[in-house]
Order: C-alpha cells, then structure tokens, then sequence
C-alpha cells in the first residue's frame, strides 16, 4: 500500500470511529478512550526513534509537557484556540527534540537514556518554578463554550482531534519505516558503526528521527490541558507516560508501526479497565507485571511473535 | 609515466592517550592495485583502515583520495567517494535479512555514483549475493549465518557499495583453504572490474598470491614496502616475525 493510500485509510477510519463512537450515551467512554488514543501517539512517537533507530527515550513525559504546557503558554498569552496550540507544541517539542538529539545523540546506548531522564527533570523543574504558566499551583484552561460539529460536550471533540492526531502519527511512523530513511535507521539500530561504513550518515538520521518522535509525543500533549481544564507539573511530567511509552511498543513490538499501536490499545484499555473496576493505584503494577511476562516469554512483542509464527506456517 | 595515486596516506600518526599507535606513516595505493598489508598483531593494521575509512581521526598527517583530502570527512562520506572496507570481526545488519543488507550500501552509497535506478537495488543486490555464493541464503537473517558466510556477507556489503578501493580486513582468519581460495577468486575478480584491493591478512599463502605490493607494519611504522618477495625476504621484516 502506498503512503497516499494509506494516509487516506487511516484518515477515513479515524473519521469513521469518530463519527461513529458519537452515538455512544456513557460519556466516561470519551473519557477513557481520550487516554488510550494519547498513549496510541506517544507510544507511536517513542517508537520511531526508541524502535526503528534503537535509542531509548526515558524523557517521553517531558516532550509531551512540552506540548500541553505551549498549549497553556499560548492560552495564557493569547486566549488562542486549540488548533493554535497543536501547531505550536508539535513546534516546539520538535525543536526541544532537534537540540536534544544534537547534544546527546553521540552518547551511546544506556548514556542517552540517562541524558533524557535528566531532561525530563530539568524540564519539569523549570516549569515548576515558572510562575506564567501556573508554576506547582497549576493552570486552568477553559474549554470553550460553544462547541464546533453540533457536539455535546467538549470532551467530544477533544476524543475526535486525539484520534485524528494518532491517525496522523501512524501514517507519519509508517512511512518513516517503509522509506529508505526507515532501512538506514534500521541499520542504525542494528550496527551503528556498520551503518556508518555503508554510507549511511547516521548523525542526521538520528537527529531527524529524535526530532520527528518528540514532536509528535509534544502533539500528544497539545490537548491535555482542555481534558481536565487543569494541569500541573506533576500530572504532566507523570511518571506513567514515559514508562507506559516504552511498555507499550515493547509488548506490541517494535520493529513496525502496528506494535506500538496493539500494544497501546492493549495495555491502554486494560489500564483504563483495571482503573474502574479495581484501583487506579494498580496501573503500573500492571504494566510491570506484564512487561516481565512480554520480556521473558515473547521478546519481539506480540507482532514478533505473530511474525514468527508466519514464517512457521509458510516453511 | 607517473600514474596518480588512488589513495595516498601521509605521514599519519595516530595516537591513544599515551599510545602511539601509528608513527608517521606513508602508503599508497595506485588504481585498480592489489595491495598486501601485513604485520604483527598489534602493529597498527587495523588503525591504519580505520583513520583510513574515517572511523578513528588520525591526529597528524594527510589522507587523500582521488587528490582530495579526506581527513575531515565522516566515513559515510567517504564510503560515498568509492572508499569501501570490511570489518574484521562480521557486524551484519543482523534483524534484516542477507539481502536487506546489501540494500543498504546500495541505497545510500552505491547510488550516489552509479545512479541505480530503484528497481534494479534488489537486482543488483541479488547478482552481488551470487557472486560471493550467497544467493541460497538471501531470504535468511543475517544474524543467523554461519561465521563464513557472514564473511562473504561483510566483503559483499562492501562490493554492494561500488567502490573503487575495497579494503578487506582479516577476511579469511579461520576459513579453510578452499574457503580462503573462494574468497581470493572473489578478490581477484574485483581486480578486473578495475577496484583496487588493500587485503590485511594473516594468512601469508593468500596474501603472496594475491598482493602485486606488499607493506609491512611493525610496531606502527611501516618498515617494508615493495615487491612481496623481497618484502618477505628482508631482514627487518624476519626479524620482526621470527625474532632474533
């Protein structure tokens, strides 16, 4: 399938579900599925450089704050709307990308990993003491009144832009993977200095795919301030963020853009599940606990192992 | 008639902290050239390739390739200019299969002179894998080839990229004769589509038969160069491999 076509599928599906899930009464259905469509983005997003290029990204939580928090910036400084606040924190969480990648991308393995967290730190006291966007005290964002499409509520439409977004992350995350920029990041992640000796230049990729990842987990971002009309640091740099994004590609698979997508409507769905129905404290006992089962017992994800089988059955 | 050297390496000196690795050394390498590198281990082989391929920075002296000085270009830019190595120790592409390896020099070196037109990549990469006798096992994972094969891979990832200077690092340690008479075929076919061949080797029956030029690194000087059977039988280079 070609990029346009599947640019094509992907936005009509994503229309389709959105028009459709409208006649769906329990509104805590928005609610829910809200959060399993921004954890489709990010786990996606991390894919892209944690996946194709092999660079563990612990920093997701500060890429998608750099989103939700721009969101508040321009609702702050110019009451903008939302559409403003997409374009804007996909911006500025790719440029935060681009100067993370230059800096840290010749560390190696285990040392990007810990340069990330250590953004993600950074970040999250920076915002803490940054009295315009509400500093520890917190901000509110008030959804608009009037609602566009003749939807109920605001928590409507905000489900339908987050599905849209996704869709427009897998179609991105897909054509990355099937482009020759996908074969070199794959050579990348399998033997970087090998790469390198084969033409590849392997510091541009990894800076453009570092860029292209926390942009769209910035996008993810965006509009987390309207889904509660309040926000504050510690919600925003959640701990749950950058660990659900890196579980879910891993339980999913990370060699494709389908894994990242499984595994988020997977373990998102079962989190949300588990969240009504049993605590909301179990929501990281359980993505640990599956995370060891995934890593033990299917290690390239439930595509991997799916790939496996195929290739079982062909022989 | 003086012919234009391919590569020509000056004076370089490579250091590792207090190490010195190579002591100024000076080596060239004429068109379409068969040329043998051998010494001890540990006398700096290996550093020469890879200051010569762009993976180590020499600290002194100067690298040209086709007269341009290369020195401070990165080594995918280099493998671009038609200057292509394999390594010692086999670094397949491992979760891609044996042709999605070759697809990649191909992709992004070989295409930047020899304007392969995209749909004759996997073509190319399939006559390639026939040549070195890995057709059988296009489809397999890299990563599961036996040491042999993931040999042929690394000198044919190498060859897919177009080069016009090849150098083979420690191809044949631990093949067999015929394996290492394979390979030499293969090294000796390169010759005639006019790629010149720096072969480092241990193995000193492949490396008089094929070599037109023998040099010889000692400790990081080069202490011999010339024709391989005066290179063997000079009194420096015996001493260097026998002892005193």
């Amino acid at each position: 399938m070609s990029n346009k076509v599947f640019a094509f599928v992907a936005l009509a599906v994503a229309l389709a579900l959105a028009a459709v899930t409208q006649l769906i009464p329990n509104e805590y259905f928005f609610t829910a599925a809200y959060t399993v469509l921004l954890f489709v983005i990010l786990a996606t997003a991390w894919n892209i450089l944690g996946g194709y290029t092999g660079y563990v990204n612990f920093g997701s939580a500060a890429f998608f704050a750099i989103g939700a928090y721009t969101t508040v910036f321009f609702y702050n400084a110019f009451k903008a709307p939302l559409a403003v606040g997409i374009v804007a924190g996909t911006l500025v969480a790719g440029l935060a990308g681009l100067g993370l990648g230059y800096l840290t991308l010749r560390l190696r393995g285990v040392f990007f990993a810990i340069a990330s967290l250590a953004l993600a730190v950074v970040l999250y006291v920076f915002v803490v003491n940054w009295d315009y966007v509400g500093g520890a005290r917190g901000a509110y964002v008030l959804q608009p009144r009037e609602i566009p499409f003749g939807m109920p509520r605001y928590i409507h439409l905000i489900y339908s832009v987050q599905l849209l977004m996704a869709a427009f992350a897998l179609v991105v995350a897909r054509a990355i993977e099937k482009s020759t920029m996908g074969r070199g990041l794959a050579a990348i992640r399998d033997d970087e200095l090998a790469a390198e000796c084969s033409g590849v230049p392997t510091l541009r990729l990894k800076i453009f795919s570092t860029m292209v990842s926390c942009a769209l987990m910035g996008m993810a971002g965006t509009t987390f301030p309207y889904y509660l009309s309040y926000i504050e640091p510690s919600s925003a740099f959640s701990l749950s963020y950058a660990v659900n994004s890196i579980a879910m590609p891993l339980i999913g698979g990370m060699m494709s853009w389908m894994g990242p997508l499984i595994g988020a409507v997977l373990l998102g769905t079962v989190q949300q599940v588990v969240q009504v129905t049993v605590s909301s404290a179990w929501n990281l006992l359980i993505v640990g606990v599956l995370l060891v089962l995934f890593v033990t017992l299917a290690p390239n994800g439930i595509m991997g192992w799916v790939d496996a089988w195929r290739r079982r059955k062909g022989r | 008639m003086m012919i234009e050297a391919l590569l020509e390496v000056k004076g370089v000196t490579k250091r590792f902290g207090g190490f010195t690795a190579l002591d100024g050394v000076d080596f060239l390498v004429r068109p379409g050239e068969r040329v043998g590198l051998i010494g001890p281990n540990g006398s700096g082989k290996s550093t020469l390739v890879n200051c010569i391929a762009g993976t180590l920075r020499n600290e002194e002296g100067s690298i040209r390739f086709e007269g341009e000085d290369i020195c401070g270009h990165a080594a995918h830019r280099r493998i671009r200019m038609g200057l292509a190595r394999s390594f010692q120790i086999p670094k397949p592409f491992a979760s891609m299969t044996v042709l999605d390896n070759l697809c990649v020099p191909l992709l992004y070196a070989a295409r930047k002179h020899e304007k392969l037109a995209p749909g004759r990549i996997v073509e190319e990469a399939v006559r390639i894998l026939e040549l070195v006798g890995l057709a059988g096992r296009a489809h397999a994972m890299s990563g599961g080839l036996t040491q042999v094969d993931m040999r042929k891979l690394e000198l044919a990832r190498a060859m897919a990229a177009k080069p016009k200077l090849l150098i083979s690092d420690e191809a044949m340690a631990g093949l067999s004769a015929s394996e290492v008479d394979d390979i030499l075929a293969l090294l000796f076919g390169l010759k005639e589509q006019g790629v010149a061949v720096i072969m480092i080797e241990h193995v000193m029956r492949a490396v008089m038969k094929f070599s037109e030029r023998i040099a010889v690194l000692v400790a990081g000087r080069k202490i011999a160069d010339g024709d391989p059977q005066a290179v063997v039988g000079n009194a420096e280079v015996v001493k260097a491999y026998l002892g005193e």
